[in-house]
């Protein structure tokens, strides 16, 4: 089992530590409700050292990842970022990811933890003529999301964060260590993502706690990091996508750019989707799972890839798949616990900070 | 108060047992949001499943430490299913059983017991 340069801070806070695709990670501190709510109202500190940071360089890169994602890197430019899934030809995907542009010549492209080594080969594979390196191993990855998130990283960065629009990133020092901050997340907040050399991991850590306790900053578990990211409508690879998943089954499609060729796109265009994936609201108490069969008038039709209770809104919510001419008006049930509960369409937004 | 392996809490009085999981158990589930209990009037039997209990983390069965009729169901729990983290082994019950074997529960642990069984699953 691999453990972040972390670890040992995780320890000591008491994380209760689990296996995450290989990984021992904490899923919770203090306990999950409190510190979802701490990220909402205040500020929350994620160790995502897990996620991997492939580098693409050479002459021929910004073609070479244009064909690989099925967003335009037209729409960004050096010291920008991109969400992108990248497809199979039959157009499943493969991962979803986050591409950093440096220049026209190199990349970082940020992918799931679960997907390292098959990100890494697919990447070889499809790339002709530029250098491809993993360096998930170097990295050190942290998140500070939440409403404080500006005010506790501006106290140790020299970068002017005020200035950096959402997914536009900065090479700058945090506590004084070499950072590349971008102005990106997982939960649904304003905050930061923070890549630096993993033996540089502590000084770090310890600088944003020193700063954030202040603000109210709390260390948040995966457990939250998912109640976070569900209440905001991000998917999750390997849960709510996969290969047998397209992006137009999924809410992505503002994901994929059909004026320019990439790899599945030929598929896209012409197969029919089989399922379409949806938000719903469960219309009593119950907790919806990852697996709970999707039934209409007594038939199954579907499956529930997330699900939880939702610690802002107070109510079950999830994600789930029904076919793909679903009314959204009509109720769906989901079977739990080995009881149908009934549940209404909804999107798979739950949750907007502007609404605040 | 007599405890199972399975981390739940009997507490009998007269033939009405009440029955709850431990401090223990609520602490091992985490944030609880639901509970999925009972009506009045079934029948329950010594180590089945007679609820089910969602923390934010989990679903997990209940099984009853004794056999009978259920008396009573802690209703304040359809809504404030937070008690059971707040106070597990009081506020925290979940049902009231008419009780058809009071001798079931000489074979269950003793507080100490049970400390020394959680203890020992460390």
């Amino acid at each position: 089992m691999k453990r972040t340069p972390f670890y040992s801070m995780h320890v000591a806070l008491g994380a209760r530590m689990v296996p995450f695709v290989g990984w021992e990670m904490p899923v919770q501190y203090k306990g999950l409700i409190e510190e979802h709510l701490a990220t909402r109202t205040a500020c929350g500190l994620f160790d995502v050292s897990h996620m991997g940071e492939v580098f693409v360089s050479g002459p021929g890169a910004w073609e070479q990842v244009q064909r690989l994602i099925t967003n335009d890197l037209g729409k960004i430019g050096p010291g920008k970022a991109i969400y992108s899934p990248m497809c199979l030809p039959s157009g499943g995907i493969v991962d979803d990811l986050i591409t950093y542009q440096f220049s026209k010549d190199k990349f970082l492209i940020v992918v799931n933890a679960s997907n390292v080594e098959k990100d890494f080969n697919w990447m070889k594979k499809n790339f002709d003529g530029v250098e491809v390196e993993n360096k998930s191993d170097e990295y050190a990855q942290l998140a500070v999301q939440g409403p404080k998130a500006l005010a506790v990283m501006s106290g140790i960065t020299e970068a002017k964060l005020d200035g950096l629009a959402p997914f536009t990133f900065v090479e700058s020092k945090v506590a004084g260590v070499d950072a590349i901050v971008s102005r990106t997340g997982y939960t649904g907040e304003d905050g930061f993502e923070i890549y630096f050399n993993a033996e540089k991991a502590e000084p770090v850590w310890n600088a944003i706690m020193k700063a954030g306790v202040p603000h109210g900053l709390m260390p948040v578990g995966l457990g939250a990091r998912d109640t976070l990211r569900l209440e905001s409508g991000l998917m999750l690879y390997g849960s709510d996508m996969d290969e047998n998943t397209t992006p137009l089954e999924v809410p992505l499609k503002w994901t994929v750019s059909f004026e320019k060729e990439f790899i599945g796109k030929k598929a896209l265009l012409e197969k029919k989707t089989t399922k379409k994936l949806v938000g719903f609201e469960l219309v009593e108490r119950a907790v919806p799972r990852h697996g709970n069969e999707v039934y209409v008038d007594g038939k199954r039709v579907g499956v529930v890839t997330s699900g939880t209770f939702s610690p802002t809104l107070k109510k079950p919510i999830g994600m789930c798949f029904v076919p793909p001419d679903h009314p959204k008006e009509k109720r769906i049930g989901i079977r739990i616990h080995e009881k149908i509960v009934e549940a209404n369409i909804t999107t798979t937004r739950f949750y907007r900070r502007d609404a605040k | 108060m007599r405890f199972t392996k399975e981390h739940e809490w009997v507490e009998l009085e007269g033939d009405i047992a009440t029955v709850g999981i431990t401090d223990h158990a609520q602490h091992q589930l985490g944030d609880i949001v639901s509970l999925d209990l009972p009506k009045v009037g079934t029948k329950v039997k010594q180590f089945s499943e007679f609820a089910m209990i969602d923390s934010m983390k989990a679903s997990s069965p209940i099984y009853s430490p004794v056999s009978g009729e259920v008396e009573e169901v802690n209703a304040e729990l359809g809504t404030s299913p937070q008690l059971v983290n707040e106070s597990a082994q009081e506020k925290g019950w979940m049902i009231k059983v008419k009780v058809s074997n009071p001798k079931e529960i000489e074979g269950l642990m003793s507080e100490e017991q049970y400390k020394k069984f959680c203890g020992e699953k460390k």
